[in-house]
């Protein structure tokens, strides 16, 4: 292997990723105003995306610091709408596992939802891909992503208020993820999970600490894995 | 108003605790083998996750005091059917973006 396939695969990863620059500059932003009217200052609001970069779960938490919740329990909901990355890094081991320490860390740090998605996606359509390759082209991903998640952080952080949610904003997240999840519905296992984990996130919507979501996400993973296993038997 | 030790406390535990989550199996399980039971399990993660994190949000969105709007279920329709049949997430963001901003221009 030589430099130029990593390269290849970095670009093409950074090429991936470009499009969400769409999507993470408005969400960072609205983090950043939120931050700012919680009465966090630019330091504060850029410390948090940097040190957590999840926007759900950085939501969460400065909502219920917000409503004077005790700080464990702050902790424990915010990182529950975290408990998601546990299974990405699962997922991706197969393909990652192989890389020294370091470089796993440095994936570790950077795993958000879109360069997961994108990752997952690539990988089991390339499966003679290298390990090095399948690093580049994660790097590829993550390098318009995350940058952007700080810098406009900061920016929704020294602009404030002066941005008005009321413009569908708060909806570029769904949106976005909705655009990945369409591609990645690719058979009807993939569907049985995405229809599950939808209607079980609503039913379990009153569970407290974002639990619905982990017991949706469950359910769907097991339509999912099970779907699977009987068209194989079958 | 956010008590400063409170946040720090938060911004640090969190930053430390989201590293973990990530680096729970990519660290530590490592190159191991993965049983066949629980990767079939895997497979399916993205695709169960990210719909239960978005289907409370279009069906009962904050901005809307939790209510369901037609904008943003028929927005949210539009990004996953082009999407789905295109196979191609910019499409789908910019289509279900100008359903959004459209929609609620016109309607809003």
């Amino acid at each position: 292997m030589n430099t130029g396939d990593l390269r290849s695969s970095y670009l093409k990863g950074l090429r991936d990723g470009a499009p969400f620059i769409l999507v993470i500059a408005p969400f960072a932003m609205v983090f950043g105003v939120l931050a700012k009217s919680a009465g966090l200052n630019v330091i504060e609001a850029l410390a948090f995306s940097v040190a957590v970069i999840a926007g759900a779960a950085q939501f969460t938490a400065l909502q219920l610091m917000q409503d004077q919740a005790p700080t464990l329990v702050v902790l424990a909901s915010a990182l529950a709408v975290n408990l998601r990355m546990a299974m990405y890094s699962a997922s991706l081991t197969p393909y990652l596992g192989h890389l020294p320490l370091w470089k796993r860390g440095v994936v570790a740090y950077f795993l958000v939802d879109q360069a997961y998605a994108l990752g997952i996606v690539k990988y089991e359509r390339e499966p003679d891909m290298t390990n090095a390759e399948r690093f580049a082209y994660f790097m590829g991903t993550v390098t318009p992503i995350c940058p952007l998640w700080y810098g406009f952080t900061v920016i929704g952080a020294v602009v404030g208020a002066q941005i008005s949610l009321e413009t569908g904003l708060d909806f570029a997240m769904p949106i976005a993820f909705f655009a990945l999840i369409g591609p990645a519905l690719r058979t009807g296992a993939h569907g049985a999970a995405a229809l599950v984990a939808s209607v079980s996130a609503l039913l379990f919507a009153f569970l407290p600490y974002n639990l619905g979501l982990l017991v949706a996400a469950l359910l769907g993973m097991m339509a999912g894995a099970e779907i699977e296993r009987r068209s194989e038997a079958a | 108003m956010i008590d400063r030790t409170e946040l720090w406390i938060v911004i640090i535990g969190l930053g430390l605790g989201s590293f973990g989550l990530r680096f729970a199996f990519l660290g530590l399980v490592g190159d191991r083998p993965i049983p066949a039971w629980l990767m079939r399990h895997l497979r399916y993660t993205a695709v169960s996750v990210l719909p239960a994190l978005i289907a409370p949000l279009i069906v009962f969105p904050p901005a809307n005091d939790g209510q369901p709007e037609p904008v943003r279920l028929t927005a949210a329709a539009v990004a996953l059917a082009v999407g789905f049949y295109f196979k191609n997430p910019l499409l789908a963001m910019l289509f279900g973006a100008v359903t959004l901003v459209g929609g609620l221009y016109w309607f809003g």
